[in-house]
């Protein structure tokens, strides 16, 4: 169970080193186990399911590459929840990222005070499962606030459906989105910005930088490097993943799956119809797309400044 | 004459609160930051509105964003008069919730404390490793772990249980990345100070290290409370009576137009309690925020 098995076993002191160090392992012994079996173990058998056809009751029997083959060609739905993933993660993830910081460094020039009833203004939309009130905001009839604003003044005539018309669906979806995008990340920003050293910035005032933009370029954002890689990974991983908050807000499946992402994809296959091979299959293009997507974005964060 | 004119500057640059900053940038980005602020905060605050609206101030046309004329807490009264007759009374939602985030919450914290002690202060085999898994899995969520975990609990009997939920909560990676980055600060001299006085590494962790960690395991907190208190609905449960408030929530939110009151009501209930415990330990949260950075 224990990470250290498979260390090299050439080493004549690791069997002294693990003996020594004994109480290490014991410390991290009740989180190991439930990080490794509930994190680390489903992640290595999800590739093994997905080269099967498994439907929980009977063995799983072994197809190879087919779950994937018929993901990208016989499956026109997945190929619509891939389009609708990577859309809304290339608007909402860096969108979210960029809003994060800059809300971050404006707060940052205001006096304590102002920066932490701003934060919490920022912060709120994270901290609880709110999305219902976007549904009355967004209703179809001339009720929703949307739309009786918008019938008041004249813009429209006849109330928009905004969470059936699938032309809607989408937009309305990432506007949610954004709103509570500022997560994390957003507060890693701010932890960050407060603790560039002040000193930087008055040597800099010395050395002819002259405007604030300069001196957020020159001296904040290399000194943040560490917080901007971090929020990156929160970012990424919260903008790949979305589906509880469009269920939350459309209902599951969305209305002519307008907004059918590859959570909700894994959702339909594995806990409504037990396909458990092809849901796993769904669940490692997913990971495979999280994963490559963050180390791409962590190679090109090291660089900054370099 | 040169160093005296680099001396003056770096006065007149002291003695300012900021350098760099001009006045008329200073109030073009506080608008912006008050139109965005409020962009997000009308729904939050309609929210609350509308929780004290009588049934008749719903109807109105256009609805009243920021105000109420005649204030009731007859919705909140509703809530519970409305699911009464439904097969699981909504005391039972409220208790659920309750259950599962603090049950989940704690266990998290003491059992992330504790593994993230020896990866910030010691030196032993598989360590790397082992904090390299935990960095990764910040990189992808839960959907993708979803299935095989389902098995899992199968197996073990799990489903339909708060286990299945409480459990998993337990191993979330984020809380362990950030106390460890955090507890990374404690200076070794006061460690080897504990241990010079005869102190147990227990000791050592409990009297020593638990303290100085306060604002990262209130940061924990928050991040895992969050997560339970929040969750909707779960795949690996069923029945009615192990279903939480959020759930309820959409039950009654899908009563449309007529139900917006008690539905406004249910969710300033649920948004309450993380603004109130965001709102006392900010300053702590920030203060761990800081370490949460990757290092190269």
């Amino acid at each position: 169970m224990k990470s250290n098995t498979n260390m090299r076993l050439g080493k004549p002191s690791l069997f002294k080193q693990i003996a020594k160090n004994y109480s290490c392992y014991l410390f991290m012994l009740p989180f190991a186990v439930v990080f490794i079996l509930f994190t680390v173990v489903p992640v290595i058998t999800a590739i093994g399911f997905s080269f099967t056809d498994f439907n929980v009751l009977e063995k799983p029997e072994w197809v190879g590459w087919h779950n994937y083959r018929q993901l990208f060609t016989g499956d026109d739905l997945f190929l619509d929840a891939l389009k609708n993933t990577l859309v809304i993660a290339a608007i909402v993830g860096p969108a979210g990222y960029i809003m994060s910081f800059v809300f971050a460094w404006c707060i940052n020039d205001l006096p304590p005070f102002f920066r932490a009833v701003l934060t919490l203004m920022f912060y709120a939309p994270t901290l609880s499962n709110i999305y219902a009130i976007w549904k009355i905001i967004f209703s179809s009839d001339d009720y929703g606030i949307m739309n009786s604003y918008l019938l008041d003044w004249g813009i429209i005539d006849i109330p928009i459906k905004w969470l059936q018309d699938s032309d809607f669906i989408l937009p309305v979806v990432v506007i949610i989105l954004l709103w509570s995008s500022l997560g994390t990340s957003f507060l890693s920003f701010i932890a960050g910005l407060q603790s560039v050293d002040r000193t930087l910035y008055e040597a800099a005032a010395v050395d002819g930088i002259h405007n604030r933009f300069q001196e957020l370029w020159y001296i904040t954002l290399p000194s943040m490097k560490p917080q901007l890689m971090f929020g990156a990974i929160m970012s990424i991983s919260t903008s790949f993943g979305v589906g509880d908050a469009i269920t939350a807000v459309l209902g599951f499946p969305s209305p002519s799956y307008a907004a059918h992402t590859m959570a909700h994809h894994i959702q339909d296959y594995g806990f409504t119809r037990f396909q458990m091979g092809y849901a796993c299959a769904i669940a490692v293009i997913l990971f495979v797309i999280m994963v490559s997507t963050n180390q791409i974005i962590q190679r090109m964060l090291k660089n900054v400044g370099k | 004459m040169k160093a005296s004119h680099r001396f003056r500057m770096w006065r007149s640059a002291l003695r300012k609160r900021k350098v760099n900053r001009s006045k008329a940038g200073s109030f073009v980005m506080f608008t912006f930051l008050i139109v965005c602020a409020a962009f997000t905060a009308l729904p939050l605050i309609y929210t609350v509105v509308t929780a004290f609206k009588p049934l008749d101030e719903l109807w109105l046309f256009p609805p009243s964003l920021v105000t109420v004329n005649n204030p009731t807490v007859k919705n909140f009264i509703d809530m519970f008069v409305l699911m009464a007759d439904s097969t699981v009374p909504f005391s039972r939602y409220i208790f659920n919730t309750v259950f599962i985030t603090f049950a989940g919450m704690l266990l998290h914290v003491i059992f992330a404390t504790m593994c993230a002690y020896p990866l910030a202060k010691k030196q032993f085999p598989g360590k790397n490793l082992f904090f390299g898994l935990v960095t990764l899995a910040l990189m992808f969520n839960t959907y993708v772990t979803s299935m095989p975990n389902y098995l899992t609990m199968a197996n073990l009997g799990w489903v339909d249980t708060y286990l299945a939920v409480i459990i998993p909560a337990i191993g979330a990676p984020i809380g362990l990345y950030l106390m460890r980055q955090f507890m990374e600060q404690i200076p070794d001299a006061v460690l080897e100070a504990a241990r010079v006085d005869g102190s147990s590494e227990w000791q050592t962790f409990w009297r020593v290290v638990i303290p100085q960690v306060k604002p990262a395991w209130l940061t924990i907190m928050i991040f895992s409370f969050n997560g339970l208190w929040n969750l909707q609905q779960s795949n690996y449960i069923y029945s009615e009576e192990l279903k939480t408030l959020p759930f309820a929530l959409g039950q009654i939110a899908n009563g449309g137009i007529a139900r917006a009151g008690v539905s406004a009501a249910v969710t300033m209930l649920l948004l309450s309690v993380p603004v109130l415990f965001f709102v006392a330990t900010q300053s702590n949260i920030i203060e761990t925020m800081n370490s949460s950075g990757i290092k190269e």
